[in-house]
């Protein structure tokens, strides 16, 4: 017991390679063998990272459950692990949605099964790693090989333009990481360690960056989170990679992957570089208020259901870095907030279209009509989800948003003003598509036979909804493993502007430290 | 006058006993019976072995040798150690490539071990003159060996193009010995060094002369703008020889370069470090840009092993304890993982290598996971994933440079790795996202290729991920040029 309580992260990462290894292992013939191992062991991984989240010291300043080993002596990277309320709440949003993906792969995923769930957990690995890490070329080392097995995702289960959309992934995200591995590289310069806690002090506690080299490795870093995110003008890989995803693909890009991007940010931006972030805030909300208002608006006159939530997507990331970037704790606690229930809602809403894909073969919009009194229980899910993703009161959607639009408010009026406007263009395209969708007369007769939700559609729906009702009412355990996160972060914040005047050549705000 | 020691032979017993193995296999070539040739492959093998364990000997005695026109440190080691494993390892991949194409020949291998004798004494060679003697000797061996499917039009072509522009280069080497012998009056590297320790010393003349000594280079090391022979030397030479072609010579010409422009003549200053840099930007970026169209897989990786050339010399650019380090290693990584992906490309090609374009490849992770699986491996490392090789190396090579202020370069050298995932992802792409049956899924795989295969993918993963043993010897490697 002790054991494991001493090397819990190290479990919850590794546990998905070994239910892959133990696919790996299993014969090709062997589905249902292959089936069940994948669905026990994501399961495992849910219920473990459940019990860490509730393990997880809400008085407790700094990381938790942390675990530091050498891995490479010179130069010196660590395998160091470590949680906050922050990074565990990604974590155990990892966990659902893997588990939600396998099921929802259970029957639509027929070809190459094996591969497939060797790839959904390895990728599962990957993403719980990155949120673990507190080595910054640990974190990088993550950040680079989860891209291939999303890669193989894409590219083998795809839809008809998997191949572009896949490499399109990829290389969109390694220009990205490839400008912060040389900001990386630069920092380890600098301060001669690649861990993070020892790279913060360093920059605390000595002015070892001059601003122009701050700004650099801001942009640096940044820019490989904008393009995960992806942040308007960076998003147009995204639509390709959702829409061309297997249903699977796209729940865990959308719930989890551009998460990280945001993850980033909080993690890495906004501490390590307090000084350049507040000098290019204002350029970053602005970029995030065109995502919201330019997601909303091209979401709402998509004719293909799974591109609207894509760029859906878009306008919702859009709210998660506008609140990191209004610095303050409202804003903070809303965009994690927002960042969970945006996966949960939006991997709802994927779950939802890829069961009418998988029923229809189509995706269009024209091509249903009247759905509500074919399939109740799937109109009534997807009814709850899409109120969920457009932020209705009591639903998880309205927690994050609203927090955000405070936290906007106390930094800027008219940044909440165009904010808002996103909200009802959300309202807009959602319930437009709803309405078209599941309203008025049964236009094609090809959907008079559609069967409704069986059990397993049905659990995972009942999940998924469960989440998006428990946050919206009582978002409270969730919100108070967060707090000393977003402390922390500005605690950071309000010390940059005094590191700042220290290095003023002037000296009329002098004084030593 | 120079006096001849006993301790002279043991330090370089590895190259003697090389020597003495190839000269005995072309000897014993007649006497072996036309479907037993195999057996000479194996005495080739006893040779490289052999010739690793006096190494470890030698290594116990460290010093110089014949009047210090060879040093027997551990810069050689590392080298030698380095050469001696492609020598195994690209004898192993060839004797079914032999077998199977019918140019079963027991020269092979002694030309080989030759090759091999050549490079050893490039990297040990503390003498301008033994410099040449061993570029040339491992030169001659590697043409006849370009050439060695003597029905093979593009062999044929190969071969001749490679001796044409190989022995113009060495011209242009030789060139600059003799400059630097006329500035200096010596060929020894460390009186020459000597000589031109103060930048003051830095005529025209001298650098005139390092300018040629680096053409000359960068021929072997397919630099851009000497890269012109590359690819069509690749595609030509039957695919084992391109493994060893693309490793072997090119690490022995990296080991001149360090000890000559980062160990000698580390005072040039800025003109040896602005050559340096132009010619890594140029070859990572037309490497990496003209690999980009190629649809023949020996051509794609020929274009690809320039592009790797250009990133070492990120590293040569950094200079210091860190950039060389960083290159020994890059070497260590880049041979394992450009031998095993010629090998198993030679091996898949089948008879007459008539398979190797891109399309060829087209569905064999469906009919052979397995092999698929590898040939990935290799590709993801020569990409620079994580957890590979080829991830570490760059990230020496590019802490390097970082640490020498290098930054635009770094910057470049990582965007060029980003378009390398394009042509590298071509390969994997067709092996596992179009669904044909391919012919090239019939080829076997015999266990000496299974081997090579083993152990370059499991020494691909070992330096991912457990980098401090190669990284302490490499740095330990450069001890000798610290001053």
């Amino acid at each position: 017991m002790s054991w494991i309580s001493a090397h819990s992260l190290t479990i919850v990462t590794f546990l998905p390679l070994l239910g892959a290894l133990i696919i790996a292992f299993l014969g090709r013939e062997r589905t249902p063998a292959i089936r069940w191992v994948a669905l026990l062991t994501s399961l495992l991984i849910f219920l473990f990272a459940a019990w860490l989240y509730a393990a997880l010291d809400p008085h407790r300043m700094g990381m938790q459950f942390e675990e530091l080993h050498v891995w490479m002596p010179l130069p010196p990277v660590n395998y160091h692990l470590g949680v906050d309320g922050l990074s565990m709440l990604l974590i155990l949003l990892t966990g659902l949605l893997t588990l939600i993906s396998v099921l929802a792969s259970w029957s639509s995923i027929t070809h190459r099964v094996q591969e497939f769930f060797i790839f959904l957990l390895a990728l599962e690995t990957g993403t719980i790693g990155v949120f673990a890490s507190l080595d910054l070329l640990l974190f990088f080392v993550f950040w680079e090989v989860m891209l291939i097995p999303m890669y193989f995702l894409i590219g083998v289960w795809g839809h008809e333009r998997r191949i572009y959309a896949a490499i399109k992934f990829i290389l969109y995200t390694m220009a990205g990481s490839a400008l912060m591995l040389a900001g990386i590289l630069y920092l380890y310069n600098v301060t001669g360690s690649f861990d993070l806690p020892r790279v913060l002090n360093h920059l605390t506690s000595a002015s070892v960056l001059s601003p122009q080299a701050e700004r650099w490795l801001f942009l640096a870093f940044f820019i490989a989170f904008a393009i995960k995110v992806p942040l308007f003008p960076f998003h147009t890989w995204l639509p390709d990679a959702h829409v061309e995803a297997p249903t699977a693909g796209s729940i865990l890009l959308a719930g989890v992957l551009l998460k990280m991007g945001t993850y980033g940010m909080l993690r890495f931006c906004l501490p390590l570089f307090p000084g350049a972030s507040r000098e290019f805030a204002p350029v970053v909300c602005v970029l995030a208020i065109i995502g919201i208002i330019y997601g909303a608006l091209v979401a709402m006159v998509q004719p293909d259901l799974k591109k609207l939530v894509a760029y859906s997507s878009v306008a919702h990331l859009g709210f998660c870095v506008l609140g990191i970037f209004v610095f303050n704790a409202q804003g903070l606690e809303g965009s994690i907030y927002q960042m969970f229930s945006h996966g949960v809602s939006t991997g709802a809403l994927f779950l939802l279209v890829g069961m009418l894909y998988d029923r229809r073969h189509t995706r269009l919009i024209s091509e249903f009509g009247g759905l509500a009194t074919l399939v109740p229980v799937y109109s009534t899910f997807f009814l709850i989800v899409a109120l969920s993703s457009l932020g209705l009161p009591m639903l998880n959607g309205f927690v994050g948003e609203f927090l955000i639009l405070i936290g906007a408010f106390h930094s800027h009026a008219a940044y909440t003003a165009c904010a808002a406007v996103g909200v009802v263009l959300a309202a807009v395209y959602l319930l437009w598509m709803y309405q078209r969708v599941f309203y008025g007369d049964i236009s094609k007769e090809s959907n008079r036979t559609l069967p409704d939700c069986n059990f397993r559609e049905k659990l995972m729906l009942a999940i998924m909804a469960a989440f998006i009702l428990a946050m919206g009412v009582y978002p409270k355990p969730f919100l108070r493993r967060m707090d000393h996160s977003v402390t922390a972060i500005m605690l950071r914040l309000q010390k940059a502007p005094m590191i700042y005047a220290e290095r003023a050549p002037a000296g009329h705000l002098g004084g030593g430290r | 006058m120079i006096t001849f020691q006993t301790t002279d032979l043991l330090r370089i017993l590895p190259e003697i006993i090389l020597a003495l193995f190839g000269v005995m296999i072309m000897v014993l070539e007649p006497f072996v019976p036309a479907g037993r040739k195999n057996l000479l492959g194996w005495m080739a093998l006893l040779g490289v072995t052999g010739a690793g364990a006096a190494t470890a000997l030698t290594s116990l005695d460290p010093g110089p040798a014949f009047g210090g026109s060879i040093a027997a440190d551990g810069f050689s080691f590392y080298f030698i150690y380095l050469f001696l494993l492609v020598a195994a390892l690209v004898i192993l991949g060839s004797m079914d490539y032999l077998e199977r194409d019918h140019a079963q020949h027991g020269e092979y291998y002694s030309l080989v071990l030759l090759g091999t004798v050549g490079m050893c004494f490039m990297a040990a060679s503390t003498d301008l003159i033994m410099i040449f003697l061993g570029l040339e000797i491992s030169s001659i061996s590697t043409y006849i060996l370009a050439g060695f499917r003597r029905t093979d039009r593009a062999s044929n072509e190969a071969a001749l193009k490679y001796f044409l522009l190989g022995s113009f280069a060495t011209a242009f080497f030789l060139y600059g010995i003799a400059f630097v012998y006329g500035l200096t009056g010596t060929v020894n590297l460390l009186g020459a060094g000597a000589r031109l320790s103060e930048p003051s010393q830095w005529t025209v003349f001298a650098r005139f002369a390092l300018v040629l000594m680096f053409v000359g280079l960068g021929f072997k090391l397919s630099t851009v703008p000497f890269q012109i022979w590359t690819p069509d030397v690749y595609q030509g030479a039957p695919a084992p020889v391109t493994a060893f072609l693309s490793v072997g010579p090119k690490a022995g010409a990296f080991a001149i370069l360090l000890r000559i422009f980062l160990g000698t003549f580390s005072s040039a200053g800025p003109s040896a470090f602005r050559v340096l840099w132009i010619s890594a930007a140029l070859t990572m970026c037309l490497g990496n840009l003209a690999a980009l169209w190629q649809t023949n897989v020996k051509r794609l990786l020929a274009y690809s092993s320039i592009a790797h050339a250009g990133y070492i010399l990120v590293g040569v650019t950094a200079g210091g304890s860190r950039g060389m380090s960083a290159v020994m290693f890059y070497l260590m990584a880049y041979a394992l993982m450009n031998v095993g992906a010629f090998i198993l490309v030679a091996q898949l090609a089948g008879s007459g290598e008539r398979l190797v374009e891109i399309e060829d490849y087209t569905g064999l992770a469906f009919q052979r996971p397995g092999v698929a699986a590898c040939l990935t491996v290799l590709l993801l490392s020569l990409a620079g994933f994580p957890t590979t090789a080829g991830f570490l190396g760059k990230l020496f090579l590019f802490r390097a440079a970082i640490h020498s202020h290098l930054i635009g370069l770094t910057v470049l050298a990582l965007l060029n790795s980003v378009v390398s995932v394009y042509y590298y992802f071509r390969i994997i792409v067709a092996m596992y996202m179009r669904e044909e049956k391919t012919e090239l899924a019939t080829a076997v795989l015999p266990w000496p290729v299974r081997t090579v295969l083993g152990v370059t993918i499991l020494g691909i993963f070992y330096l991912g991920l457990a980098p401090d043993r190669i990284l302490g010897l490499s740095t330990l490697a450069t001890l000798p040029f610290l001053k």
